[in-house]
């Protein structure tokens, strides 16, 4: 369908769409008009992404002149492939409406591990290795000598794409990962390298919010990105926390000795170039005697991961004299290493601010505050200097780096935090120095300041006053819609005792009692006899996990289970999770029925759907807190109240609920699609927690569901179960209409001006 | 036809402990001769089949002797036995059929040879539904079908009832075998149970052990060694202590097979993974994960149990298990061997293993395949956006949804005109629905009259007009307690009459499948439905007339649409008579 929004005409591809869905578009082209930021919630399953990128598409085709760039930012790869084959049914609407001059180019990038087509180099085991390996090929200088020795390996694919040169294109539409991959073998291009490339020219791209959040990976593929751009952080709930994540950095000793290897080895490197190619030395010393830190334009095969701290805040200046010399550089890093080491000696945990770090390295080692600022560039230059390749070997002095880079620049909304061992486990000496970031605000900042329009849009942003203050922005809209069903689609339940009356709950003093751990097993077990296909159960955190279903096990309640249902369990092991949940898919396409258990803040409940028949139930068991006696997020809370005056208790609160709506959101996807949620704890059923839940599901949670117990919850499931499965009409007939036609729409945008909502 | 026998030899036994006396047992559809191999023996047999009023067997797969036993209609009976256990449903075929048409002289047997599993197949049919054996009876040893052609028409109730039954076979227990030990409490022992289920199981689960196996076995241990080291590994896992473990494989190598971990499924797993279905694939993440580069971000909250890195091969994890065994269980029994021995249960896991991986790498173009999945997938995103689905393209694999969809079309759809004869769609009321199909008939009438040689793609869709309607009509009825005419009629009637619908239908449709008649086969077999139909017919005016005033209205209306139906063929025969008889008469004027 068509439909106006002012002087935007709108292609959307279904024939109905949701009144929330437009109220949407109508908000998002009000922050569009204004080039301002804006902060949108709307509930899952009212086809959030299909809305957005309509209206950006759309946007953009009715202004020719100077069309927008959308940079769309998911958290996940998948997420980021499902995006693209939404905005490919998108595009193939647009052109059979519009013909060829609704042609976009909209692409996906990820890293080589997930896109090169190179099997000598895709075979190696993690990212790091990939990356290297794709340099040992492709580096400038290995390509050099491999054209004087033709012995040296390259990889045909990036010798094939050059060869292209400026001919190597991608032609317009849509492409997902995997079809870079296709486009790549079947031109016998690097797939890699020319999405790379192509970003600069596309009209859309699909990314991952570290490729413009993380200052390392941003420095080397969003530098370029214009400012008529409109960037979106979808599924954004979680943004602070990737925010400071991006900025904090920790050592163990494990680090340090890594280091030290590292820094042996290119002391070696020096001895043998000073012997062979003296030259190489001197010419990069004269280049920091000129003052580049860092090299102008590097070919894109040579670029590694950039600074870590933000574009404003790099040093423009000439490198300090006394660490321009490799040998005294390397000598400067060993001394820095070694004052890591003695202070992972300590026996208490030390809490300081990056000002005191700083005077005590220099006091103790006689490393300044500016030699700190420049470790990362200085290294970097070095390493190419010496023509390094194997770079996934560096990383562990290149964490060294950027700890000194990132405590030398920033000087608040830090602090350094050195604890012995792990508070759980006293007995297991592991000491860790962790530089922490608290400040969410700063890695977003310089998003904020060079696009024109941010838009940050999520399921679950409640309370969404707290973000703008999290993140130090200024919304010129900030809206949260409610969501409109045709029928009690879902059906959220508190359940605060199990079948023998007494109460649940994961808090600390019932966690392991073993009446507890059986009445969630029993919980468990009448589910599974009722519900059909798919249910997702998500636990407070993996230990947690780990031991429940261990106990289980031995009484015999999983086995109970398993008479119903097949069993999936997520691990810390991210291969073994994906086979499980594509194991768990197919059980439930079949007819067999899954259990899939997951852990609340792990990267199932981050980014998987459960819609439809892949999850009818979640049951979150307990209420996912983070661990509040963590050094660093006692140091996080400090920092909120003293900057933001936001209490300790309304933040823990606020980020244990969101991450269980988030959990329980996953099984609806659609006003078609139905599902259950459980909340198992006797706390959900108190005011103070329950009203931090979003509104689309606290409207749902009737005073009669507040505070059940197993048997009643069972009834109520057989219930829903039952009048889910008669037929309905889809359009909400009785009463509000849910579901509009163009008709319907274009007769409510000439009515009397506002909708619905 | 009459005298095809069946030969076998068979054991007669006076009773089931009774050794026997072997002979050869003839069996045509009348009767069956038993003849002992031993001439002098006084034992022979000579019964009719009309004699025998009911036969057992023992089942098929029971460890027992295949045993059929007759009894005899002045009771006593025979006990026979077999060498195998197919030839029994055979011989019992024969004595169903010659009980049942005991008086027909020359019953239709199959003229085609047919193989054994066929036969098997199209008994197994008609035991499992009633009503088919019935029609099977009616028409088959009623004379006016022959056999194949009976089947002829049912070619995908046996394809399909083939093609499903490799499928069914036992899938494996979802259940986990763990070491539970069991000990006396006296002595240092330790007890463990397995069965060759348990072990086909592990095999399947532990690709390692498997392949340990047939390193090992048989000749650096034996197969109980093999075992007892086996358990005694498990036996360390599930104590939890990997030091312990680790000890004692540094100890002993075999052992150190079983604790460490299985190299071969973390292989497998890591070519697996490139053809996951991309929405779920969160391994890809880490790749653009640079956040979490070694000891970059904040420490997880969740603490990592450190281990000395030479313990690091012996952590296991309770979830590895538990995801590999409902792996393997949603795979189903890959192999089709005898459990008994192990070795070949082992040997053959590894083939279909073989198996599967030339597949992958034959397996081409996997990322245009992934690709069209999410795209496939992201066009069924939000389903009730879509506009209501064209019937046509709605995917057959969603029944219920094309349901709900239809609903509200429903209603209106009956009064719609289509080409040629009226589109049919589901009906709500039984009344409308014998409207249309009335409608539908008389059109037949007009057109069978008008146009003496139906056009055979006319003829199909009349066909199918017809028979689905009827069909529809009596579903309907049948699953709607409360407004069923056919409740409401005693029950005898109610039986007659569905028997009726049946057999209409089933004569309807051989009926017009004949058409155009090119053949002399073709004409023999309309003559011989001809001749059934008019048989029909009186019986079902019966029917009308039999019935109590008060549901005479109602029957009449059940019962008109078949009559018409029959006429109509009836009244189509006839003209075809007349105009052949004309053709050929001026055929034999023009020769003279």
């Amino acid at each position: 369908m068509k439909f106006q929004i002012e002087d935007v005409t709108v292609y959307f591809p279904y024939d109905n769409i949701y009144p929330e869905q437009y109220s949407y578009m109508v908000e998002l082209k009000r922050a569009l008009d204004a080039k301002g930021h804006c902060l949108l919630e709307m509930p899952t399953g009212t086809g959030k992404t299909i809305a957005l990128l309509s209206l950006i598409t759309s946007y953009a085709l009715s202004k020719p002149s100077n069309p927008v760039k959308l940079l769309y930012c998911t958290r996940t790869v998948h997420e980021m492939e499902k995006t693209l084959a939404e905005l490919r049914f998108l595009h193939n609407y647009q052109v059979k409406h519009l013909g060829p001059s609704a042609r976009i180019l909209a692409l996906g990038l990820s890293s080589r591990k997930n896109l090169c087509v190179n099997p000598s180099v895709i075979s190696a085991e993690n990212r790091d290795s990939v990356d290297a390996a794709c340099r040992k090929l492709t580096a400038s200088w290995v390509r050099a000598m491999a054209v004087e020795n033709p012995n040296i390996p390259t990889c045909e694919f990036f010798e094939n794409y050059e060869k292209a040169a400026s001919d190597a294109v991608l032609p317009p539409g849509v492409y997902t990962l995997q079809d870079l991959r296709a486009f790549g073998k079947e031109k016998g291009w690097c797939p890699y390298f020319l999405a790379r490339h192509m970003v600069q020219f596309a009209n859309v791209v699909v990314y991952s919010y570290q490729y413009l959040l993380d200052p390392k990976v941003a420095g080397i593929i969003s530098k370029e990105m214009q400012r008529e751009s409109v960037v979106v952080f979808d599924e954004a709930h979680n943004i602070d926390n990737v925010c400071i994540e991006a900025l904090s950095v920790s050592v163990r000793m494990q680090t340090l000795e890594g280091a030290t290897r590292n820094l042996n080895r290119m002391s070696q490197e020096i001895e043998r170039l000073k012997a062979t190619d003296a030259g190489r030395l001197r010419a990069e010393y004269n280049r920091l005697v000129e003052g580049l830190a860092q090299r102008g334009n590097l070919p894109i095969t040579d670029t590694w991961l950039t600074n870590p701290t933000l574009p404003e805040d790099i040093l423009k200046e000439a490198v300090p004299g006394n660490i321009r010399r490799a040998e005294h550089f390397l000598s400067v890093l060993r001394r820095l290493v070694q004052y890591f080491k003695g202070r992972l000696q300590t026996e208490n945990v030390e809490k300081e601010g990056p000002v005191t770090f700083v005077a005590s390295i220099n006091a103790q080692v006689g490393i300044d505050q500016k030699m700190l600022r420049f470790c990362y560039d200085r290294l970097h230059s070095l390493m190419l200097t010496l023509e390094i390749t194997d770079t996934d070997e560096f990383l562990h002095i290149q964490t060294i780096c950027d700890l000194a880079t990132l405590v030398g620049t920033y000087t608040r909304g830090f602090s350094i935090i050195i604890e012995p061992f792990d508070e759980r486990m006293p007995h297991i000496p592991d000491p860790v120095l962790q530089l922490c970031c608290h400040d969410a605000s700063l890695a977003i900042k310089p998003v904020f300041e060079r696009f024109q329009s941010v838009v940050i849009t999520s399921g679950t942003l409640s309370p969404i006053d707290l973000y703008p203050r999290l993140l130090n922005f200024n919304p010129v809209v900030s809206r949260s819609f409610t969501m409109s069903l045709t029928r009690d689609c879902i059906c959220p339940m508190v359940l605060t005792r199990g079948s023998d009356q007494l109460p649940v709950s994961t808090k600390y003093d019932l966690r392991s009692d073993p009446g507890v751990e059986k009445n969630y097993g029993k919980l468990l077990v009448e589910m599974v006899s009722v519900v059909p296909d798919g249910i997702v159960c998500f636990f407070v955190s993996y230990s947690y996990m780990d031991g429940i279903v261990n106990s289980w096990h031995e009484s015999g309640i999983l086995k109970e289970i398993m008479q119903h249902k097949l069993v999936f369990i997520e691990t810390q092991d991210v291969v073994e999770t994906t086979l499980a949940l594509d194991n768990y898919r197919k059980a439930c396409d079949c007819g067999r029925g899954a259990v899939f258990f997951s852990v609340a803040r792990g990267k199932v409940a981050e980014g998987i759907d459960f819609d439809r028949h892949y999850g009818r139930l979640v049951i979150m068991f307990g209420v996912p807190f983070q661990y509040t006696l963590s050094r660093i997020l006692l140091a996080r809370l400090e920092y909120l109240r003293e900057t933001f005056q936001i209490r300790e208790g309304d933040f823990l609160t606020f980020d244990a609920l969101r991450q269980a709506a988030q959990c329980v959101g996953r099984v609806i996807r659609s006003k078609a699609d139905y599902g259950m949620m459980i909340f198992a704890d006797k706390r959900y059923s108190r005011h103070d927690k329950r009203s931090k839940l979003p509104g689309w599901i606290l409207s749902h949670l009737r005073d009669a569901h507040l505070n059940l117990s197993t048997d009643m919850a069972v009834h109520i499931a057989r219930e829903f179960l039952r009048r889910m499965a008669q037929p309905y009409d889809k359009t909400g007939a009785m009463g509000k209409k849910t579901l509009l036609s163009q008709e319907e729409l274009e007769k409510m945008a000439n009515g009397a001006g506002d909708m619905l909502f | 036809m009459a005298d095809k026998q069946v030969i076998k030899r068979a054991k007669y036994k006076s009773s089931v402990k009774d050794p026997g006396v072997a002979g050869v047992l003839k069996m045509n559809i009348e009767r069956f001769v038993f003849m002992p191999n031993d001439p002098k023996s006084t034992t022979k047999l000579n019964v009719e089949f009309r004699m025998i009023k009911g036969h057992k067997f023992t089942k098929e797969g029971s460890s027992k002797q295949a045993l059929l036993n007759l009894t005899q209609d002045q009771g006593g009976n025979y006990i026979l036995e077999f060498d195998s256990f197919a030839d029994p449903n055979a011989i019992a075929f024969h004595a169903e059929a010659g009980r049942v048409v005991p008086d027909k002289s020359a019953p239709p047997v199959n003229n085609e040879q047919l193989s054994r599993e066929e036969t098997e197949r199209r008994i197994k049919l008609l035991q499992e539904n009633s009503e088919l054996q019935a029609l099977h009876k009616q028409f088959v040893y009623g004379g006016i079908l022959t056999e194949a052609e009976f089947w002829a028409t049912r070619k995908k109730l046996l394809d399909q009832n083939d093609s499903r039954r490799p499928k069914q076979r036992l899938a494996l227990k979802n259940e986990m075998w763990t070491v539970k030990p069991l000990s006396d409490g006296q002595t240092n022992r330790v007890t463990f149970n397995l069965t060759p289920e348990i072990i086909h199981q592990i095999f399947a689960e532990k690709p390692a052990v498997r392949q340990a196996y047939l390193n090992f076995v048989p000749n650096k241990m034996t197969e109980k060694e093999f075992w007892t080291k086996y358990s005694r590994a498990e036996y360390l896992h599930s104590t939890k202590n990997i030091v312990a473990a680790a000890a004692e494989a540094a100890e002993d190598e075999e052992l150190a097979v079983f604790l460490k971990r299985d190299d071969m499924l973390a292989n497998e797993a890591r070519r697996k993974i490139r053809r996951v279905d991309p929405t779920v694939d969160m391994e890809a993440d880490e790749g653009d994960d640079y956040i979490h580069l070694p000891d970059h971000g904040l420490l997880q909250n969740e603490a990592k149990d450190v281990l000395d890195s030479q313990y690091e091969p012996y952590r296991r994890s309770f979830s590895q298990d538990l995801n590999q065994h409902a792996a393997v269980v949603l795979q189903g029994r890959l192999i089709d061997v005898e459990l008994g021995d192990t070795r070949t249960v082992a040997e053959a896991l590894i083939r279909t293993k073989k198996a599967e991986l030339s597949d992958e790498i034959s397996n081409r173009n996997l990322e245009r395949k992934l690709s069209d999945r999410i795209s496939r997938i992201a066009e069924k995103q939000i389903e009730d956006l879509q506009g209501s689905p064209d019937p046509a393209q709605s995917h057959p694999s969603d029944p219920r949804d094309y349901f709900d969809s239809q609903q509200p079309n429903a209603l209106k759809a009956l009064g719609d005109a289509g080409s040629g004869t009226k589109p049919l769609r589901s009906s709500v009321s039984s009344r409308e629905a014998y409207g249309s199909l009335r409608d539908i008939v008389s059109d037949i009438r007009v057109m069978g009259l008008s146009e003496p040689i139906v056009n055979q793609e006319v003829a199909l869709k009349v066909l199918n007009g017809l028979t689905q309607n009827i069909s529809s009509t009596k579903l309907h009825l049948g699953n709607n307690p409360h407004e069923s005419v056919l409740d409401r009629l005693p029950k005898v009637t109610k039986e007659e009459l569905l028997h009726h619908w049946t057999s209409v239908q089933e004569l309807l449709k051989h009926f017009w499948s004949s058409y155009p008649i090119t053949t002399k086969y073709l004409y023999t077999k309309v003559t011989r439905l001809k001749d059934a139909m008019s048989q029909v017919y009186p019986k079902l005016q019966e029917i009308k007339e039999s019935v109590q005033s008060d549901f005479r209205h109602q029957v009449s209306l059940l019962v008109h649409p078949m009559l018409q139906a029959l006429r109509c063929c009836l009244l189509h025969t006839t003209m075809q008579m007349y105009r052949r008889d004309l053709l050929r008469r001026r055929k034999t004027n023009g020769s003279v």
